[in-house]
């Protein structure tokens, strides 16, 4: 279970973690991209902290919109219509709710995971940010069916997140602007998996926290 | 008149596109959205919102992009526009400009101009 409350620390938190790991951010992207994966996220997050306080009244649906619709805006790279579109649809299945139970939380997973294949139609196994969060999503789906609670489920998600992003090192891009470099995009990590792991494992720290 | 707009990474190379268009095709609206706000390379919701909407009228605007975010961001802005006569297409960037603006100086429609961009 959780609450809009707890919606905007995670998202807070979020924003932070994405600000602090800029730098390595877009040094992944320099490797694989062009290099702004880490400029692009933090500008979006400061923007969606700066609309934090208009969110304190609002439904979880609504907080989640928001957050998409500032990172749509303000991203400016192919990560802002993926994210964007993440937020967006986790926020239609939501809409009037001001609590989550962890089903509805696993629902919402699922939604943002489809937004972005739908976004990028892309799917896992393409050195993307989905071969973090597609993971993660099982995981996370997995330990909610299992009887976990909502930490547990979180640590799963993360802690699959992390391979995925591992896993990314292994296999050759074929979507986004790393695919334009084939078998030498090989050996790098994935910046988009990399910041869906952040984001991840600043829900778990907000959650841990009680 | 159908009306164009050229959405990329750079505000230069959207400019360029449009340059070329109208080299044959005076008169055509056109309008492009290129960069970011601060004129930086990457995509811009507002700018491509804000460029279909300059040139918007009932005959329809086609947008076309050039890659990855320009594509997935268009595709959002015309989601949220729900116009069914704001297309987006997937042809050649310029080539593609070039064509559109020809034909829809020259009268034709929107599914005119599409069904013409498929073979492009
Ligand atoms: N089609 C896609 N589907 C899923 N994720 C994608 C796709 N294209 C790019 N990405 C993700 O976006 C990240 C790059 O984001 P960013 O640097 O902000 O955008 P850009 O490539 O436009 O500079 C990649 O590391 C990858 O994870
Ligand atoms: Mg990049």
């Amino acid at each position: 279970m959780i609450d809009a409350k707890k919606i905007i620390e995670i998202v807070d938190a979020a924003a932070k973690k994405i600000d602090a790991e800029k730098d390595f951010l877009t040094q992944l992207d320099n490797e694989i991209g062009d290099g702004d994966h880490g400029i692009n996220l933090s500008r979006g997050f400061k923007s969606v902290e700066e609309k934090l306080a208009t969110f304190a009244d609002k439904d979880i649906g609504a907080i989640l919109k928001g957050v998409g619709t500032a990172l749509v805006s303000t991203v400016g790279g192919a990560s802002g219509p993926l994210y964007g579109t993440a937020f967006m649809k986790a926020g239609n299945v939501c809409k009037g709710k001001f609590t989550l139970t962890d089903e509805e939380i696993a629902t919402a997973f699922n939604a943002a995971v489809e937004g972005v294949k739908m976004r990028g139609k892309s799917a896992e196994g393409e050195k993307t940010m989905l071969d973090s969060l597609c993971p993660a999503y099982r995981a996370f789906q997995g330990g909610v069916d299992g009887g976990k609670n909502l930490v547990q489920a979180l640590e799963d998600a993360v802690n699959a997140a992390a391979q995925g992003v591992e896993y990314t090192k292994t296999i050759i891009a074929t979507k986004g602007r790393a695919a334009y470099l084939q078998e030498r995009s090989l050996g790098h990590q994935d910046p988009g998996a990399t910041s869906s792991l952040y984001i991840l494992q600043a829900a778990l720290d907000v959650l841990k926290k009680g | 008149m159908v009306g164009i707009v050229i959405v990329s990474h750079s505000q230069k190379l959207a400019e360029g596109v449009m340059e070329l268009a109208q080299m044959t095709a005076a008169n055509v609206p056109i309008a492009a959205a290129g960069g970011l706000e601060n004129g930086a390379l990457g995509t811009s919701y507002d700018k491509i919102k804000n460029a279909v909407e300059s040139i918007y009228t009932a005959d329809g605007v086609i947008v076309l992009a050039d890659i990855g975010s320009a594509v997935m961001t268009a595709e959002m802005v015309l989601e949220d526009m729900e116009r069914d006569n704001v297309k987006l297409i997937d042809c050649p960037l310029i080539e593609g400009a070039v064509v559109a603006a020809i034909e829809s100086i020259g009268g034709r429609t929107l599914n005119e101009i599409i069904e013409k961009l498929e073979t492009v």
